[in-house]
């Protein structure tokens, strides 16, 4: 071995802050290269895809259309992913936002629609109330089957999706669905009920409580991480999990904090999107915005600001992805295996963040 | 509703072909997480293994070249989990749901052009005579290869686990990657392998989903079963045999669900169809007091100056 040239990979002694901050900003444009490639194989133009994807939106000739959408796209995204970056930081893995998230809009909704057509100032905030009750309760289930039991929370909250799923299927066939629908399944559009309808706070902005519960959930998430207790808990935790355990850490409490928080999030960002944007429970009103927020909570660094940026980004490729496929029939699945594309490669690159290279002899490790 | 017209014969059947992808998916994934690593990328190894099966299958007209495809496909996949967790070490957690999330993506791009059509029927074994046998003979001889196959892989994993040096050294890389690289043993070398044998098999349980089971492809079609192979690997307490028993088990769940929808059983079809999830949730509570038969180093990183 010894005369071998090597590449060697050292650990670090400390996480390197600017690898820290690089990676993202290097992971995003890897990610273009790789995406632009992608498009090619597709027969499509990738500078002209990429243009469209990411500068159009903000800066073309329908921008004033499309950059309210950035806040309607981008808050729920940064509710849920602020929610799960909480869990992450401390090794508790909660992906199944996105039944939290159907949870949170079918409890949201039902107590809408329980006092159609009253009309009253109360009404929303019941509303805002039972979605966030919705999303929790959802994600107790496995936030309670883990401490009690020591079951996998990655597994049982991935079951819920689908359970979720098939509950939400349910409810807009029955119990929910407009009586005067015409046999059409799906709810009473909540945008045309005033009590319950999430409307722009901004005539035309985007502006929606969704978008002021996303900010205040961004401060907040920051000032715990770097002032309360409890963040310190989380923080250490995740990086010592021994010393979380000598320093007093009530891992229980932890879990049940970290799985409800998101919980609670998720649930919020599906009742804010079904009572404005979406405007009704259907079988199919979601999409996805609970995994994606996985990408947008690790591309976020775990890191509140990040989190937020990276949410607007997330938001800007579906919104670009969406003008790409009508005006350059680009799949709407490219879009999905771009995201999936920029998670690859921040994992990847974030081995810099903690490893150097050295290049030299090797030796018999 | 009518429980007569659900034949138990034909039921049997059914759930065998049910149970097979589940076998292939998490008995790959059993081998993965004996060499300690835990990859979550299941479900997009599957769904990846399902559009490649499928694809192939319909180019060539032979449905045993989609299984090859679809093996193939599926390892390329987990090469890319196998780079990102052994290389550059990064998380397992977030490389497995990287994987899962751009396998979802990708499947759905490569298979926009073969929505809605039938792929070629793969030819069942001629047992000849046996087929024949009243009751048992319509249950036990009346399948394609591959659903044999996965009853062969399961024996063969268990004897290889078992009484093998090579199945020896993958224990105890699993167990202590530590101890395992201080005697000689490639800690790597040994977990990429064991990860392209699980993205292998997850491949051809997806692909045995569009080209047997259902036999068609949509997006997303693996619907969670990619998950349920996970847990399945827990319930089985990473066990080659009592994960067949419960890939039977969840197999037969999912076919006497659809046989009840087909009855018109009085309960709405939607709580039928959540019933193999929460089971599945049911069952990792029962069993998941005891983890003390998982591999000791699953999911934690090796690199070689620690």
């Amino acid at each position: 071995m010894g005369g071998r040239r090597v590449i060697r990979l050292e650990k670090r002694p400390e996480a390197s802050r600017a690898f820290s901050l690089a990676t993202p900003v290097l992971a995003v444009l890897a990610t273009m290269v790789f995406g632009g490639l992608l498009f090619t194989a597709l027969g499509k133009d990738p500078f002209v895809a990429i243009r469209t994807i990411f500068w159009d939106p903000l800066f073309g000739e329908f921008s004033f259309f499309y950059r309210p959408q950035l806040l309607i796209k981008g808050a729920p995204l940064v509710l849920i992913a602020i929610g799960l970056s909480l869990g992450f930081k401390a090794g508790i893995w909660n992906i199944g936002a996105e039944g939290q998230y159907i949870m949170g809009a079918l409890f949201g909704a039902g107590m809408g629609l329980a006092f159609y057509p009253m009309e009253g100032w109360f009404i929303f905030p019941l509303m805002v109330l039972a979605g966030a009750f919705g999303g929790w309760i959802w994600a107790m289930i496995p936030a309670v089957l883990r401490v009690r039991f020591g079951t996998n929370e990655i597994l049982v909250s991935l079951m819920l999706v689908y359970v979720a799923e098939q509950f939400l299927a349910s409810m807009s066939l029955g119990l929910l669905k407009n009586p005067e629908g015409f046999g059409f399944p799906g709810s009473r559009n909540l945008q045309q009920y005033e009590s319950a309808f999430n409307a722009d706070l901004i005539e035309g902005s985007g502006m929606h409580w969704g978008v002021v519960a996303a900010m205040i959930a961004v401060i907040f998430a920051y000032v715990l991480l770097s002032k309360h207790r409890l963040g310190f808990a989380i923080r250490v935790t995740g990086e010592a999990p021994r010393a979380a355990k000598f320093s007093g850490v009530n891992p229980t409490r932890l879990v049940l904090f970290c799985l409800g928080m998101s919980g609670i999030l998720a649930g919020l960002a599906g009742m804010f999107e079904v009572s404005g944007p979406a405007g009704q429970i259907t079988i199919d009103f979601n999409v996805g915005y609970g995994f994606t927020a996985i990408i947008v909570a690790f591309l976020g660094r775990l890191h509140p600001i990040g989190i937020l940026l990276a949410g607007l980004l997330m938001a800007l490729t579906y919104i670009g992805g969406d003008i790409a496929q009508s005006n350059l029939g680009l799949p709407a699945a490219a879009i999905q295996v771009f995201q999936g594309m920029l998670l690859f490669f921040l994992l990847a690159l974030d081995m810099f963040t903690h490893y150097r290279l050295r290049f030299g002899r090797g030796e018999v490790a | 509703m009518d429980l007569s017209a659900i034949n138990p014969i034909l039921f049997i059947a059914g759930f065998l072909i049910a149970a097979t992808p589940l076998i292939f998916a998490a008995i790959g994934e059993l081998v993965v997480e004996k060499s300690g690593t835990l990859n979550l990328g299941v479900e997009g190894m599957m769904i990846i293994g399902a559009i490649c099966g499928f694809a192939t299958a319909v180019e060539t007209g032979s449905p045993l070249l989609g299984f090859a495809a679809a093996a193939v496909g599926g390892a390329l996949l987990s090469l890319l989990f196998a780079f990102l967790t052994q290389i550059t070490l990064a998380n397992q957690v977030a490389s497995g749901l990287a994987l899962t999330l751009f396998g979802l993506g990708l499947s759905a791009l490569l298979g926009q052009t073969y929505v809605g059509i039938k792929p070629p029927r793969m030819a069942d074994i001629n047992f000849g005579p046996l087929a024949e046998i009243p009751v048992i003979g319509p249950i036990l001889f009346t399948h394609d290869i591959i659903l044999y196959l996965g009853l062969i892989l399961v024996a063969a994993t268990w004897a290889v686990l078992k009484f093998t040096r090579a199945g020896l050294i993958l224990r105890a890389v699993g167990e202590s990657h530590d101890a395992a690289h201080a005697l000689g043993y490639k800690v790597v070398r040994i977990r990429t392998l064991a990860i392209m044998f699980g993205g292998a098999c997850a491949g051809i349980g997806g692909a045995y989903i569009s080209l047997i089971r259902v036999p068609q492809w949509t997006e997303g079609m693996t619907a969670g079963i990619g998950w349920i192979a996970l847990a399945l690997v827990v319930f089985a307490s990473w066990k080659p045999w009592r994960l067949l028993l419960g890939a039977y088990l969840f197999g037969g769940i999912t076919q006497l669900q659809l046989n009840l929808q087909g009855a018109g059983v009085a309960i709405p079809v939607e709580y039928l169809a959540m019933s193999p999830y929460v089971i599945t949730i049911v069952v990792l509570v029962i069993l998941s007091r005891d983890k003390s038969a998982a591999p000791a180093s699953l999911g934690r990183t090796f690199h070689a100056s620690n």
